[in-house]
């Protein structure tokens, strides 16, 4: 099995959507809760898309937004106009 | 006129960033560049360089005042609603004194030298990645103070940081770490900096850290933490991005890389000796324990990393496997340390009540009950008895880290102190493990010049040669900055505020 | 666990950090601007020489001939420290940003005179590379100054002058429909074009210099104090007079920018020229120096730039500015 990339975010209000769009769009994807942050695992690849954030929020989402929430994370970077995603080629 | 064309995120990044720069011709490029070739390390192509979070000026400004707005906002209700006596024991605000005196300062030595590489890389993507990390150091270094301000109005210890950060003992461990760093070559720095610091061990520091604050009440720290950890996350994709782009542009990189790597894992992970007590004995109510967060964040995360960085022929940091044998230990050696050594440092110790030992016990099955726990109770007893002790005399550095000789044989026999000699030039230097011993003799030239607190103090270049003139010189204030905390001016105030029953002075913590 | 707070007032041990009240004196509060600043930076007791310059340590104050006996002196009139910097800036671009949206949506400079937009193309927009540059000699600073008051302002600077190079290349782009047209021009005429030679080889002999506060006063003081008036006040009502007003929108943020950074530079010299005869002595004639060298490499553009006056546009603003420095205590 591929090894896991994670993303953590504040677990605020603003996540809320985002959390909302990853669990639809990345089946694997593992959410858990600690104090004051939400850690998301998933094997491989975990992407963010801007059209299921959009959605959920209601409000046209950048994913440049993503950095106001993000606490960390790992992978390898890909981000473009209409998602962010973290992955491990291996 | 045409259709107006549009740019996309990537395109539109590359025009604003890149070919503003040019080779220069009326000096020559290795003068306007003069440190970014020594190291040896082998640059083929600058416009290589992967730029990951593609920020313009324009969008940092306004995403950066967001964050801060936030932030400000937190730090002035903090401050107007008395917000320290939310937290669960005026032990925790320990922790805080330690980040103050230990990390904070380290944000302003990276705000620098992230400008050191600014300005003198060659490459132009490179060079702005680099100074929007500058920038952003400099935040981290100046939210902290104005977050822990507050506590600095009511509590003893974190009165003069930077003074400290200079002078103290334990404190020449970060500072010595991170001057190690910057006097080095640009591609040694950010290797160090930012993939062996930032991207392999920074979630250490910060997450269960930051989430040791929230669990303890402190929504302060918590705030500049989670907002820092925020432009955390673009630094550490520098770091990856970095490492990446150096062994692609040369195969002669990997060894020198991998030097690196395997230098400054070392170096950066004894100074989170500090923070694995931290973790572990100053929260009151800790979240995760050293020893899991390690299993997490470095076993399994930097696992997953290497693996996928073994296509460029990298390997995991040597040494790997004794930081993590030594993952059982570390904390309750370091807490030892410092609980013998508190009456020369400008923060508190004590021993844990009954409740923290139960939980030692269950995080650390293998080693708490077995070394530590023994140790710890007759240190209670010796309390109650009116015999708590402090370790008269100097301990002798490691040469390297330039933390006290306490840490073992954690392979072999646990029990046994590590320690390891080099000769040079005629004189013995000590270092307190093979991954310090393999640093010192790697550099030996730049590894003798190391101010060692506890030599200058025989050297009689810290203030006298009595503990009181040391002190003096450290401005850490007799009797208020130091020494046990029950007992101390910090817990007699704090059992003000909580009126709480003066007799009962071990009950909390 | 309950807390009975309401009725207690909590009186602080201390009012601020050991390092401020040294500075400002003891049990007065502080400031944030002051919390953020002072004290900052390592002074002593410094590990290792830098492999890659032993003859300084980390942080050196010998690093320039200045002298000062305090480098928390200065301080800058707008207070910035990070929150309040990104605030401010904040601001500003979401001004300009509107600004650039409504030009782009009406299509202002579609009804702009050819020429006054090749104007543009031809002596505005080469500016981005000038702007790198200053980028690039601010960063250097931050690298080699010393204290805080002065090299966070630098680190601002630093940025505000990628973001000047932004804002100018974006200008590029709308000229020409978003093509890459003009900047690619640009760089063509700042490489080989023999009108932005001098200029050229001005900025990059500053990039070789040895004491930084030569290179603030070449940049910051001297440098900007010429261009700004010149190119983005002078030129610029120049193109409003001949129907490009629209410009005076686009490059509102450079002028705002400039007319607050002004601010601080002036503030900067006059406190480091009442330092010492022998301040005054070397600002004074790095001042000399960098203000005849530069004149002359912005008379072939101002020429060029100017209908007819050029040469006197330059020259006015040369007198101002040493008009202004004199102000500040120099000797010119």
């Amino acid at each position: 099995m591929a090894d896991n990339v994670f993303l953590i975010l504040q677990d605020n209000e603003d996540a809320r959507p985002i959390i909302e769009a990853i669990e639809q769009d990345n089946q694997d994807a593992t959410i858990d809760y600690q104090p004051g942050m939400v850690r998301i695992e998933c094997p491989g690849r975990l992407v963010v898309n801007r059209d299921s954030v959009t959605e959920f929020r209601g409000q046209d989402w950048d994913p440049m937004e993503l950095q106001l929430n993000l606490v960390s994370l790992s992978g390898n970077i890909d981000e473009d106009d209409d998602y962010f995603a973290l992955s491990w080629s291996s | 006129m045409a259709v107006k064309k549009k740019l996309n995120m990537r395109k539109r990044y590359e025009v604003l960033t890149r070919g503003m720069g040019w080779d220069t011709t009326y000096q020559p490029m290795d003068k306007v560049f003069p440190y970014d070739k020594f190291e040896g390390i082998k640059i083929k192509d600058w416009s290589g360089w992967e730029d990951p979070f593609r920020l313009t000026v324009d969008s940092y400004w306004k995403y950066q005042a967001e964050k801060e707005k936030k932030l400000y906002a937190i730090i002035d209700s903090f401050a107007q609603n008395n917000g320290h006596l939310n937290v669960s024991d005026g032990r925790y605000v320990n922790a805080l004194k330690l980040f103050i005196q230990g990390v904070t300062p380290l944000e302003y030595g990276a705000h620098r030298h992230y400008a050191h590489l600014g300005r003198h890389f060659r490459g132009e993507g490179t060079r702005v990645a680099c100074q929007m990390q500058s920038i952003d150091e400099l935040r981290h270094c100046q939210t902290q103070l104005h977050t822990l301000s507050h506590y600095n109005k009511h509590f003893n210890g974190m009165h003069d940081p930077f003074h400290m950060f200079d002078r103290v003992w334990y404190l020449s461990v970060p500072k010595s770490y991170f001057e190690d760093a910057m006097t080095a070559g640009p591609f040694e720095f950010i290797t160090s900096i930012s993939f062996s610091f930032e991207y392999v061990l920074t979630n250490l520091l910060f997450v269960p850290f930051m989430s040791g604050a929230a669990y303890n009440g402190d929504m302060a720290t918590v705030t500049f933490g989670f907002s820092a950890q925020s432009d955390e996350a673009r630094h550490m994709t520098l770091g990856l991005e970095i490492i990446k782009f150096m062994v692609e542009q040369h195969e002669d990189n990997l060894p020198i890389i991998q030097g690196y790597i395997d230098k400054h894992f070392w170096r950066a992970y004894r100074v989170l000796a500090l923070i694995a007590m931290m973790q572990d004995y100053m929260l009151p109510n800790s979240p995760m324990s050293w020893n899991e967060a390690w299993q997490i964040y470095y076993v399994e995360n930097m696992g997953a990393l290497f693996n996928d960085l073994s296509r460029y022929g990298l390997r995991m940091p040597k040494y790997s496997d004794v930081a993590t044998a030594e993952a059982e230990h570390l904390s309750h050696q370091t807490w030892s340390d410092f609980y013998n050594f508190t009456h020369a440092a400008s923060f508190h110790t004590w021993m844990p009540d009954d409740r923290k030992m139960d939980w030692l016990s269950e995080k650390y099955p293998n080693t708490f009950d077995k070394h530590y726990r023994p140790r710890f109770e007759q240190w209670r007893e010796m309390e109650k008895a009116g015999e708590r002790h402090y370790f008269k005399g100097l301990p002798q550095l490691c040469q390297t880290c330039q933390i006290p000789m306490f840490f073992t044989e954690v392979m072999s026999d646990p029990m046994k102190i590590s320690r390891r000699v080099s000769m040079y030039k005629g004189d013995r230097y000590h270092t307190c493990s093979d991954g310090c011993k393999d640093i010192f003799e790697n550099e030996p030239e730049k590894f003798i010049q190391a101010w060692l607190p506890v030599h200058q103090i025989f050297q009689g270049n810290c203030g006298g040669a009595d503990l009181s003139d040391v002190l003096k010189y450290y401005h850490l204030n007799e009797g208020e900055d130091n020494m046990e905390y029950v007992g101390s001016p910090d817990h007699k105030r704090w059992q003000e505020w909580k009126g709480e029953d003066k007799q009962d002075e071990t009950a909390t913590g | 666990m309950s807390l009975e707070i309401s009725s207690k007032v909590i009186e602080p041990i201390r009012q601020t950090y050991d390092q401020v009240a040294r500075h400002i004196g003891e049990g007065k509060p502080a400031s944030r601007y002051q919390e953020a600043t002072i004290g900052l930076q390592p002074t002593t007791n410094f590990h290792y020489r830098p492999l890659w310059d032993p003859e300084h340590e980390v942080y050196d104050e010998s690093r320039t001939a200045i002298v000062m006996k305090n480098w928390y002196d200065f301080k800058d009139p707008r207070q910035f420290y990070y929150g309040t910097y990104t605030i401010a800036r904040a601001k500003q671009q979401e001004v300009a940003e509107s600004n650039y949206a409504f030009v782009e949506k009406r299509d202002l400079l579609e009804s702009i005179s050819h020429e006054v937009r090749q104007k543009v193309r031809d002596y505005l927009v080469p500016l981005r590379h000038v702007e790198w540059g200053a980028n690039m000699n601010n960063c250097a600073i931050t690298d080699f100054g010393y204290g805080t008051a002065i090299t966070q302002v630098t680190m601002f600077n630093t940025i505000d002058r990628l973001g000047l190079a932004q804002y100018i290349s974006r200008i590029g782009l709308m000229v020409d429909g978003n093509e890459t047209t003009s900047l690619e021009s640009a760089k063509e005429a700042w490489l080989n074009n023999e009108l932005w030679q001098g200029l050229r080889h001005a900025v990059e002999d500053t990039f070789v210099l040895d004491d930084w506060f030569e290179i603030m006063v070449a940049q910051n003081i001297v440098m900007d104090g010429l261009i700004y008036p010149l190119m983005f006040e002078r030129f610029i009502d120049e193109l409003s007079h001949e129907g490009g007003a629209t410009f005076a929108m686009l490059t509102e943020f450079m002028t705002d920018w400039y007319a607050e950074t002004i601010r601080w530079t002036n503030a900067l010299i006059k406190v480091t020229a009442s330092e010492s005869d022998a301040n005054i002595k070397l600002l004074s004639e790095w001042t000399i120096k960098w203000s005849d060298r530069l004149t002359e490499a912005l008379m072939p553009i101002g020429k060029a730039a100017f209908a007819g006056d050029g040469d006197v546009a330059v020259n006015e603003v040369k007198q101002q500015l040493l008009e202004r420095l004199s102000k500040q205590g120099l000797d010119l």
